[in-house]
């Protein structure tokens, strides 16, 4: 049996990755993440398992690519500046196809912005912020319990696809103290990267007979020793690099097609009172809790709203998008930017039916009210929900 | 509609609305099986900016977990008063230290506020001015009955560590009777 715990979402993340077998911790602390490496600095010496703060977040994200490729599970955690230094690495880690699980506890800007303030525009970042083609996972929970098994199911996907993986959250939801259910490691699956059946002098770290070729430890149990080669520049099957247009396309397809080919299996997405829904509201992460309050309240009044919620954001969940435009009569995308997610759903739609729009980059979470507002009135501009006062209270220098 | 209960504590860093915000949803979770959740806003100032943290306790899972109909409202600064009152309904308890917030005409007509001096009662009668918060809990949770008295002693039990654990059982049930007292008086109005 697990435990229960009163614990914040970032807390949660913690916790839940030790369950997933996180062995190695690396970061550098930033609010609103700061609370992840705060429980695990306790935890994890307790446990013999090495956390390091490091000088800084490029450096934790380098140190993470590094115990990962050694054998073990790695996680780091930031947020805002902190994540857009850390993109070279993560491209590293794609290349190299080096499972790590990056959270980014979004909170706005560009650069600084707002440290303690709740933001989800970092959507497109997850998806292009580090260069070249490829292929992202991001998963966006919505709650602290649905936290726990998307931080769990971040180290599980990251292990099976030699991937690294994003867990996208803010700080409305890091912060956020709620009764969370902490399962034993026995009741969740846990995967952990296929091993060679080769012997060490037969063994290729990116072997082209594989779609996604076993990630050896550096060491095994019984002794065994497969020391590899893995560079950043396009590589062939050992591991050094080439420029053979051969080779190099055949390593830039592998890594698009081994998340494409797999797509059902890292979709997850909610539909929430969508039977007879003439209105879908697309949402996901905390804003998505906001919608299905708004829901209920339309519901109420009689009016047919539900909601597609996208747990994984990237990939794209394009089938179910499209399948929405042959469902429902309209759309509204509420999301915590200008309008990033909204961009994928007006590509898969392609004009079938109108798209409306609630968007906020104000520091402040979009209210239940503010998207029941755009369900009666889609054409009119939804107003951040703030008193006079309370602007007036914010002053300019806060 | 089952229970459903909206506070909201509002002061600047480091007066503790937080801790306060945890206590009430601890005893919720941990002491009344309710659902509960404790959302906390604040500036990257540590100490001196506006904070609050929103607390939601109900009998169904929480979605939304910023407040937007606030029950109760506590104030400890004015500018958390100012910034964070917007959200109160019509008609809830609204508890503030007269010391430290001028209450306008028109929002005592708006809601039932309590005038209270928290920083005086605990410097003096507690002996530690740390102690308001809890003082404040103790007067939310006789004022307004939100959770039983006993539930909330229990969840100041879990969270407070045991070498300040007399003093904010002093500072509580302080607390509790002048709510209970304010609740009387209201009820005799009637």
């Amino acid at each position: 049996m697990g435990r229960v715990e009163f614990l914040n979402a970032n807390a949660a993340i913690a916790e839940a990755a030790l369950i997933a077998g996180c062995g190695f911790y690396a970061g550098y602390p930033i609010t609103p993440s700061s609370e992840i490496p705060e429980r695990l600095s306790r935890i994890m010496p307790e446990k013999g398992v090495p956390f390091i703060m490091l000088e800084d977040e490029i450096a934790s994200i380098n140190a993470c690519v590094g115990a990962a490729a050694s054998g073990v599970k790695a996680m780091t955690a930031s947020s805002g500046p902190g994540i857009s230094l850390k993109q070279e690495a993560f491209g590293e880690a794609c290349i190299m196809e080096v499972p790590i699980v990056v959270v980014n506890a979004m909170r706005g800007g560009p650069s600084t912005g707002l440290p303690t303030r709740p933001s989800q525009a970092d959507i497109m970042q997850a998806k292009w912020g580090t260069h070249g083609d490829h292929p992202v996972i991001a998963l966006a929970p919505c709650n602290a319990q649905e936290v726990v098994f998307e931080t769990i199911r971040a180290f599980n996907l990251a292990e099976k696809f030699r991937q690294p993986v994003y867990l996208l959250i803010d700080g409305l939801l890091t912060h956020l103290h709620a009764k969370v259910y902490l399962p034993d490691p026995e009741e969740v699956e846990i995967i952990d990267r296929d091993q060679p059946t080769v012997e060490p002098e037969e063994y290729y770290p990116f072997d082209y007979n594989y779609e996604i070729p076993p990630l050896a430890k550096w060491w095994t149990e019984d002794g065994k020793s497969y020391r590899f080669h893995i560079s950043s520049l396009n590589h062939d099957k050992t591991g050094f690099p080439t420029v053979v247009p051969k080779y190099v396309q055949w390593q830039e397809k592998r890594l698009q097609n081994k998340i494409l080919n797999h797509i059902d299996e890292i979709e997850k997405f909610e539909y929430y009172k969508m039977d007879d829904a003439d209105v879908c509201i697309v949402a996901y992460g905390s804003t998505a809790e906001s919608a299905r309050v708004a829901v209920d309240e339309a519901r109420e009044e009689g009016l047919k709203v539900g909601m597609f919620r996208p747990i994984t954001i990237w990939p794209l969940a394009e089938k179910q998008l499209k399948e929405l435009g042959d469902r429902v009569k309209s759309i509204i995308v509420a999301e915590l930017n200008l309008g990033q997610y909204l961009l994928e759903v007006e590509r898969v739609i392609a004009g079938k039916i109108p798209i409306y729009s609630v968007l906020q980059a104000a520091g402040v979470p979009i209210r239940p009210n503010q998207i029941l507002e755009k369900v009666k009135n889609p054409e009119k501009d939804v107003e951040i929900c703030l008193s006079d006062e309370e602007v007036k209270s914010f002053g300019g220098g806060e | 509609m089952g229970y459903h209960y909206e506070l909201r504590f509002g002061g600047v860093g480091g007066q503790g609305s937080l801790t306060a915000g945890t206590i009430l949803a601890h005893a919720a979770v941990f002491h009344t099986n309710y659902y509960a959740t404790q959302a906390p806003t604040y500036t990257s100032q540590v100490r001196g900016g506006a904070a609050k943290a929103d607390v939601i306790i109900s009998d169904k899972p929480i979605a939304f977990s910023e407040t937007t109909h606030v029950d109760f409202f506590l104030a400890t600064h004015q500018k958390a008063y100012d910034a964070y009152k917007g959200d109160v309904a019509e008609g809830s308890y609204v508890l503030v230290d007269p010391g430290l917030i001028k209450v306008a005409d028109e929002d005592r007509k708006r809601w039932k506020i309590y005038e209270y001096p928290l920083v005086n009662v605990a410097k003096h009668e507690i002996g530690n001015v740390v102690t308001m918060n809890v003082i404040a809990v103790g007067v939310c949770v006789g004022l307004t009955h939100v959770l039983d008295a006993e539930a909330v002693r229990d969840a100041i039990k879990d969270d407070v560590p045991p070498a300040f654990l007399d003093l904010n059982m002093k500072a509580y049930n302080l607390g509790l009777e002048v709510g209970e007292k304010f609740r009387k008086e209201a009820e005799a109005k009637k």
